[in-house]
C-alpha cells in the first residue's frame, strides 16, 4: 500500500485540482440532484419524497417531454452527421491542399471558438431573421426566402447549420488522424491504380476509424447537451410551436423558470441515461467498424 | 520486361536542385542499383521513374514509351517501400489482392496470382493474419509480393531492407537476388548500403548531388574507381588515401608520400604536383611489398576470418590493413607495411582518376 502512494504519488499530485473540484464542487450537487429527483421541490418548501412519480409523469403524462426527446433526437441526428461531414471535408481540404498554412487552420477553427458564445447565436437570429441577411441574399437571385426561425417547419435547420458550422474541433481532430496516416500508403495505392474514392472508402476511412469513433461519440454528447444556441434563438421558450424546445432547454425552464426542481433533476437523470446509452452503443459497435493499429491479439 | 531511357532529367524544388541533367539508360531484364549518401538524390530519382514525383525537365521513357505524362499507376511497374507500405487494416492476402482489384483483373485471375506470389515467398501460412501479426522480414515478403502480383515491367526499390537486423538483411538479399534470377524482370535498387549495391547488381549508379558520379559494374567500380568519392564509397573496409608529392622527371614520374620512401612510376598524364594514391585495405601487406614503410600498431580489430590493423606511420598517417587472421599483433608493435605498385589508384588534385602508362621498379 505504502508502495503503492510512492510510486503514483505524482499522479495524484496532477489529479488533485481535479479531484478537489469534483468532490467539492461536483459529486455534491450531483448527489443532491439524484436525491431531488424522487422529490417535489420548488426551491422555496422544503422537497418532498414522491418516489418514482416525477419519472412516471414523464413517460406518461407529459406530452412536452416527449416533444422535446423528439426535438433533440432530430437535432442530434441531423446535426451531428453534419458536423462530421463537413469537420471531415474541411480536414481533408486542409491536409491535402494547404498542409503549410497554419494560419488556414486558425481560421477555420475560429467559428467553434465563438460559435458556443452567446453574440453568435444573436448574429444568428439576426442573419436567419425574416428580413435577414440570408433572405437578402436570396433576393437577389430572385427566391423569397422563408422566415427560418419563427417558422416551426425550418427553425430546427438553422440550428443544424450552425452546429455544421461550428466543425472546427472535430475537424482539427480529423487533420491530426489524417496527418497520422503514412503517406506511403497512399502512394502504393497510386501505384496500384487505386482510384481517389476508393482510396478513400478504403485507406482514410477505415484508418481514421478510431478518430471518427472518438468525434463521433465527443460530438453526439455535445450535441445532447447543445443548449445555449438554441435558448437564445427561440427566446429560451423554444418557440416557435416547440419546435426549438431542445431537452436541454425545457429542463432548465423546468428548474428555473417553473422552479419544478425534481422534476428538472428527474429530466437531467434521464438525460444522462440516454447518453451513457448511445455511448454504449457507440463503444459496443465500434469494435466490428474500428481498426486500432496497435491492437493486442 | 522493359529498359528504361532518361535523357536529361533534372527534378528542382524552387531554387533546390536534387536531381541535375541526368542520363541513363537501363537494360532491359537489368538489375540496376542507385546508390549514394543520404540526401543524393537517388530516392527522388526512383520516385520520379515510378510518377510519385515530376520531372522538371528532361524525359523518362519506359519500353521506348515516354511516361513523363502518365499517372504512376500506367506505367506498369511496382514500387517496394522502405515502410513496406503495407495497409493496416487488411490481411495479407487483401494486401496482395487490392491493388489487382483496381486493374479488373477477374477474380480467378487475383487468386492464382496472389497464391503464386505467397507460394514463392513461403507466406502462404501468413496469408489471413494483419501486417500486425507479422515479423519485419515477413512484412518485407508480403511487400515483395504485393509487387510481384502485378506482374509488372519493372520493379522499383527503395531501400527495402534498411528497417530490417542484419541477419535477416543478408537472408533477403539473397532471396531478392534469387527472385530477380527467376524473374528476370528489370529492376531498379535504391539503396545507400554498398554491401546491398555490390552483391546484387548487375550495374551499380553511384550518385552525389543529382550527379552520376560512376556508372559501372560492381568489379568496375571496384577495381577501377572513376573519382575519388567513388573509391572511398564503394568497399569495405574503407580504402586508404594517402596525400602524395608527383614529380616530373624524364619519362617517368617520382611520388612522395610522407613517412614512406619515394618511388618511380610511368610518367602520369598529369602537370599536378598534389596528388591523392589510394589503396585498398586488403592490398595493404604486412613486411613486404613494392614499397614498404615503417609503422606502429595502433588498433587490433579480430574478425576471425581476417584481421584489421590500424597502423600509424612517422608521418602520422593512419593506415588500415586487413590481414588473413591467422597472425598475432598487439597494440603498439612496430610493423613494416607495404604495397604493391599495380595496387595503387592514383587521382589528381580535382579527385579525377589518372592512370600512368606503366609502373616501374622502386627507386630509392
Amino acid at each position: 500500500m505504502k508502495r503503492f502512494f510512492a510510486r503514483n504519488a505524482p499522479a495524484y499530485v496532477f489529479l488533485l485540482p481535479w479531484l478537489i473540484g469534483f468532490f467539492l464542487l461536483a459529486l455534491g450537487p450531483i448527489l443532491a440532484s439524484l436525491y431531488l429527483s424522487f422529490t417535489r421541490y420548488d426551491m422555496v418548501s422544503a422537497p418532498r419524497w414522491i418516489g418514482w412519480g416525477n419519472y412516471e409523469y414523464m413517460f406518461t403524462r407529459d406530452r412536452r417531454f416527449w416533444k422535446a426527446l423528439e426535438v433533440t433526437f432530430t437535432y442530434v441526428a441531423l446535426a451531428v452527421p453534419a458536423r462530421l461531414i463537413m469537420a471531415l471535408g474541411v480536414a481533408m481540404l486542409l491536409d491535402k491542399g494547404l498542409r503549410t498554412i497554419g494560419l488556414y487552420r486558425a481560421i477555420f477553427y475560429l467559428p467553434s471558438l465563438l460559435g458556443a458564445s452567446i453574440a453568435i447565436a444573436i448574429l444568428w437570429r439576426q442573419l436567419f431573421a425574416a428580413d435577414g441577411v440570408v433572405n437578402q441574399v436570396l433576393a437577389m437571385v430572385g427566391i423569397q426566402g422563408a422566415s427560418w426561425i419563427t417558422d416551426p417547419d425550418t427553425s430546427l435547420y438553422t440550428l443544424v447549420v450552425l452546429a455544421m458550422w461550428q466543425f472546427g474541433s472535430p475537424m482539427l481532430i480529423f487533420l491530426a488522424g489524417l496527418r497520422g496516416i503514412p503517406r506511403d500508403l497512399y502512394e502504393a495505392a497510386e501505384i496500384d491504380g487505386t482510384p481517389g474514392w476508393r482510396q478513400f472508402t478504403r485507406i482514410t476511412l477505415p484508418l481514421l476509424a478510431p478518430v471518427i469513433f472518438f468525434n463521433l461519440v465527443l460530438q453526439t454528447i455535445e450535441a445532447f447537451k447543445t443548449f445555449s444556441s438554441a435558448f437564445i434563438i427561440s427566446n429560451g421558450t423554444g418557440a416557435p410551436s416547440d419546435s426549438l424546445l431542445f431537452y436541454t432547454v425545457y429542463l432548465f425552464n423546468e428548474a428555473f423558470k417553473f422552479f419544478r426542481m425534481g422534476y428538472a433533476s428527474a429530466l437531467a437523470w434521464f438525460l444522462l441515461v440516454i447518453i451513457a446509452a448511445f455511448t454504449a452503443i457507440a463503444f459496443f459497435t465500434s469494435k466490428y467498424w474500428v481498426h486500432y493499429e496497435n491492437e493486442r491479439d | 520486361m522493359a529498359g528504361l531511357m532518361l535523357r536529361n532529367v533534372s527534378k528542382r524544388y524552387g531554387a533546390l536542385s536534387i536531381i541535375q541533367g541526368l542520363n541513363l539508360d537501363i537494360h532491359d531484364g537489368e538489375f540496376l542499383v542507385l546508390v549514394g549518401p543520404s540526401g543524393c538524390g537517388k530516392s527522388t530519382l526512383l520516385r520520379m521513374i515510378a510518377g510519385l514525383e515530376d520531372i522538371s525537365e528532361g524525359t523518362i521513357s519506359i519500353g521506348g514509351k515516354i511516361v513523363n505524362d502518365l499517372p504512376a499507376s500506367k506505367r506498369e511497374l511496382s514500387m517496394v517501400f522502405q515502410s513496406y507500405a503495407l495497409y493496416p487494416h487488411m490481411s495479407v492476402r487483401k494486401n496482395l489482392a487490392f491493388g489487382l482489384q483496381n486493374f479488373k483483373v477477374s477474380r480467378t485471375e487475383v487468386v492464382r496470382r496472389v497464391a503464386e506470389a505467397a507460394r514463392i515467398l513461403q507466406i502462404e501460412q501468413l496469408m489471413d493474419r494483419k501486417p500486425r501479426q507479422l515479423s519485419g522480414g515477413q512484412k518485407q515478403r508480403v511487400a515483395i509480393g504485393r509487387a510481384i502480383v502485378r506482374e509488372p515491367q519493372l520493379f522499383l526499390f527503395d531501400e527495402p531492407l534498411s528497417n530490417l537486423d542484419a541477419e535477416l538483411r543478408v537472408q533477403m538479399r539473397a532471396e531478392l537476388a534469387s527472385l530477380y534470377a527467376r524473374l528476370g524482370t528489370t529492376m531498379i535498387y535504391v539503396t545507400h548500403d554498398q554491401v546491398e549495391a555490390m552483391t546484387m547488381a548487375s550495374r551499380i549508379v553511384v550518385l552525389r548531388g543529382g550527379k552520376i558520379e560512376q556508372l559501372g559494374t560492381p568489379q568496375e567500380l571496384y577495381t577501377r574507381p572513376q573519382n575519388l568519392f567513388v573509391a572511398g564509397f564503394i568497399g569495405s573496409p574503407k580504402i586508404n588515401m594517402l596525400q602524395a608529392k608527383a614529380t616530373r622527371d624524364t619519362g617517368r614520374t617520382v611520388v612522395s608520400v610522407a613517412g614512406m620512401p619515394d618511388f618511380a612510376i610511368a610518367e602520369l598524364p598529369t602537370d599536378d604536383q598534389a596528388l591523392t594514391l589510394c589503396v585498398r585495405p586488403s592490398s595493404l601487406r604486412v613486411g613486404n611489398g613494392d614499397v614498404t614503410g615503417e609503422g606502429t600498431i595502433r588498433l587490433v580489430e579480430y574478425l576471425g576470418s581476417e584481421t584489421l590493423l590500424h597502423i600509424t606511420l612517422s608521418s602520422g598517417q593512419v593506415l588500415l590493413a586487413s590481414d588473413n587472421g591467422r597472425t598475432l599483433y598487439r597494440m603498439g608493435d612496430p610493423v613494416t607495411i607495404g604495397f604493391d605498385l599495380s595496387d595503387l589508384h592514383y587521382f589528381d588534385s580535382a579527385g579525377n582518376r589518372i592512370e600512368p602508362i606503366q609502373n616501374e621498379s622502386q627507386a630509392q
